[in-house]
């Protein structure tokens, strides 16, 4: 069975235009101004994972829409008690929900429900795969800052490897032409990561990505992904932590980029954190009218 | 199979070829109480109790699959001794050796016995290949004289692969006293925890931690360093699946001959690039490797290299299927397609003669687990037969799989050449 219309399962799949139709709806979103287009609907947020910003901005957004939310968590849930992915994706489908927002540990979970289940499928981070609302959300949020995407350098320095968030940032920005640098060392930055989209390379040299760089995106080093893998973290912090001496490097208006959470003193010093350059909160906003037009869209209502 | 018919079976009119026996012609077959009786140019053979028309159709040794997974004991819910050998000989099998992974492990005679028991049901020859360690647990080998005495062809610990050099060592010294194949699943499992693909481009953006061609090539190529130091050594590397391994294989096999290999039609057919959407059905270990690594897998078969095309039929219910591609179980089912892959992808696409595939599925694999008396067609021979139409283009449909699991990613495939009868013992157990 393919994925139901209005389904976001990935951004490697979407093609620019799609994906610009998304970020126009976007900006007519106010959470502030609620609009009733989803005035009845059921979604459910399913979150086999933690989360903080995605779940609470789905939650914000669909309440903003309208819509009715139920939040299902692994534990305290009949995940708990051994119910597997699909018959979960049965039962929400019976008691009538409309969509399924799902974030799961697994790569791919997603498409697995979205094929065996006829209601549309948001896909709000899985395992190491994609995070495609998170990658609007911070189109959104770069083009709040710039005028477009038309000649830009943005690098993303840190935990690429484990990132969902990098992998659907390479795909979206790549599609619009930017140029992307991704930095870090080999365990995180390994060099098949060139490969994933057109026009993004690999640099082990904090500088040499910063150099003319519009955009500077950190990620966190996930410890709860790394498997086993061994990361020298004083080494990382000498290398590659963000400091305001290093962001001088950059081009002078660039802002600051972070998916979130920060870990204040690892990738980044508080003064880049809670610099002028930095967009970190500013994200976090956008979050939430960006997600009012996923869900939007997942139901049609794309005007 | 114990039992055999005491009448006479006929096969006219068909074309025989028998790499073993050095045979590629139009001859007559008579098989009797179990054997081959006679070979001879058509019409010149008189008398028998039943025949069976052959015309068109190409009569080749009883094929043989060096690794097979039929879950029993303990797991007959995937697949029991009984619905496994109707799906080999549906694929052309007249023996199978199945993998000792079971539920218990199949590590002591009484098992192996067990498995031998026509009770099971079997239509097809079982040699059951025995656990090479207590449990499979790597640390105490297992009875290697005992084992074989009670009929194991040889002993694994496939999927959990032997580590410690030393027992690996101690292995190789034994079956090589016994004369007994010692079969590595090849995977350094300290570099592969987690990981459910190949690695490489495509594991990174799907987000799939990778097993690298190194977790499968180093350990290849310590088992081989073993096999040239080790007198009369008999190493059998199952399931190949990267260049890299392939490379330690050429050079052990130039000092070891007994260094011998198979290849699964998965990995001679089928990509990292082939799986779509997290479907498990391209899950299995070793996993769907590069375009490169699966060109060397063509050279190896065509080449002779390689020994045996082997299915690593490894049968899965669904709700061990249908979830999430990092948890879903490892493995595919493989008898029913096996020789149409290889029909459909060596012989039509990379023009491997029809003499070296059947010799893959025949001469080859008897050579691995000196199983005497199979592989071949000469008089005096078991009367297994494989009859097939190696130009009949069919589709598959793993809805009608005989296997009790439907776990393959070759639902739908039109391929080409198809089984019509399989005969073991004199006796047909299959007639498409």
């Amino acid at each position: 069975m393919n994925a139901a219309r209005g389904s976001l399962l990935g951004i490697e799949v979407l093609d620019a235009a799609e994906i610009m139709r998304i970020l126009k709806l976007a900006r007519r979103m106010n959470p502030h101004r609620p609009r009733p287009l989803l005035k009845g609907r059921r979604i459910v947020l399913l979150f086999y994972e933690a989360s903080t910003r995605t779940r609470s901005s789905f939650e914000i957004a669909a309440k903003a829409l309208g819509a009715h939310t139920i939040l299902i968590q692994s534990s305290g849930s009949s995940i708990e008690k051994g119910e597997s992915l699909l018959d979960t994706g049965y039962t929400l489908r019976a008691v009538g929900a409309d969509a399924i927002v799902i974030r799961h540990p697994n790569a791919g979970a997603p498409q697995v429900m979205a094929h065996h289940i006829d209601v549309p499928v948001i896909n709000a981070g899985d395992g190491l795969h994609e995070h495609p609302s998170q990658a609007l959300l911070d189109a959104y949020t770069i083009l709040g800052n710039k005028k477009s995407f038309k000649g830009l350098q943005v690098a993303i320095i840190g935990d690429i490897f484990h990132s969902r968030v990098a992998r659907s940032a390479c795909h979206l920005l790549s599609k619009f032409g930017v140029r992307i640098i991704l930095c870090g060392p080999p365990e995180l930055v390994p060099d098949v990561a060139a490969t994933l989209a057109p026009g993004v390379r690999v640099t082990r040299h904090i500088e040499d990505a910063l150099r003319g760089t519009d955009v500077v995106m950190l990620l966190r080093v996930q410890k709860e992904r790394l498997a086993g893998m061994k990361i020298d973290l004083p080494e990382y912090i000498a290398r590659y932590q963000m400091t305001p001496a290093r962001l001088k490097t950059a081009k002078k208006d660039a802002i600051v980029m972070h998916p979130g959470p920060i870990i204040r003193g690892l990738e980044l010093t508080s003064e880049v954190a809670d610099g002028a350059q930095s967009r970190i909160l500013a994200e976090v906003q956008n979050g939430v009218p960006t997600r009012m037009a996923i869900l939007a869209r997942s139901m049609g209502k794309m005007r | 199979m114990k039992t055999h018919d005491k009448t006479s079976l006929l096969i006219h009119g068909g074309h025989l070829i028998d790499p073993a026996g050095r045979i590629d012609a139009p001859m007559d077959i008579l098989l009797k109480e179990g054997r081959v009786a006679e070979i001879a140019p058509p019409r010149k053979i008189k008398g028998a109790d039943r025949r069976f028309d052959a015309r068109g159709l190409v009569v080749a040794p009883g094929f043989i699959d060096l690794h097979v997974h039929l879950r029993e004991p303990g797991q007959q819910y995937k697949e029991t001794i009984a619905t496994g050998t109707i799906a080999a000989a549906a694929g052309g099998f007249t023996s199978v050796c199945t993998m000792p992974n079971t539920s218990p492990v199949v590590d002591s005679p009484d098992w192996v016995t067990w498995l031998r028991d026509p009770a099971r049901g079997a239509v097809v020859n079982v040699f059951p290949i025995a656990a090479a360690t207590r449990a499979s647990k790597g640390a105490t080998l297992t009875d290697f004289g005992a084992l074989q005495t009670a009929g194991a062809v040889a002993v694994t610990d496939d999927g959990k692969p032997i580590l410690d050099d030393q027992v690996m060592r101690e292995a190789l010294v034994l079956g090589g006293e016994l004369n007994f194949p010692v079969v590595q699943h090849a995977e350094d499992t300290r570099m592969t925890e987690h990981c459910s693909m190949h690695a490489g481009a495509r594991s990174f953006r799907l987000g799939l931690r990778g097993m690298t061609a190194a977790a499968e090539a180093t350990i290849v190529e310590r088992d081989v360093q073993l096999a040239m130091q080790v007198p009369n050594a008999r190493l059998h590397v199952a399931h190949v699946s990267t260049a890299d391994a392939l490379k330690a294989l050429r050079r052990g096999k130039r000092t070891n001959p007994r260094i011998t290999f198979e290849v699964t039609p998965h990995h001679f057919a089928l990509t990292e690039d082939d799986m779509r959407d997290y479907d498990s059905n391209y899950k299995m270990n070793p996993p769907l490797r590069s375009a490169a690594d699966r060109e060397a897998m063509l050279v190896a078969l065509a080449d002779g290299s390689a020994s045996a095309i082997a299915t690593d039929h490894a049968p899965h219910a669904a709700h061990e299927k249908d979830m999430e591609f990092e948890r879903a179980a490892f493995g595919i089912t493989g008898l029913e397609t096996a020789l149409a892959l290889a029909i459909t992808r060596l012989h039509v696409k990379a023009r491997v003669p029809l003499t070296r595939i059947i010799e893959l599925f025949t001469a080859g694999p008897v050579r691995c687990f000196d199983l005497r008396g199979r592989g071949t067609l000469m008089r005096g021979s078991y009367a297994d037969v494989t009859i097939f139409d190696p130009k009949k283009k069919w589709t598959f449909d793993a809805s009608k799989s005989l296997s009790k699991s439907k776990n393959t990613p070759f639902d739908g495939w039109q391929l080409t050449g198809r089984v019509l009868a399989t005969i073991v013992g004199g006796t047909v157990v299959y007639s498409g």
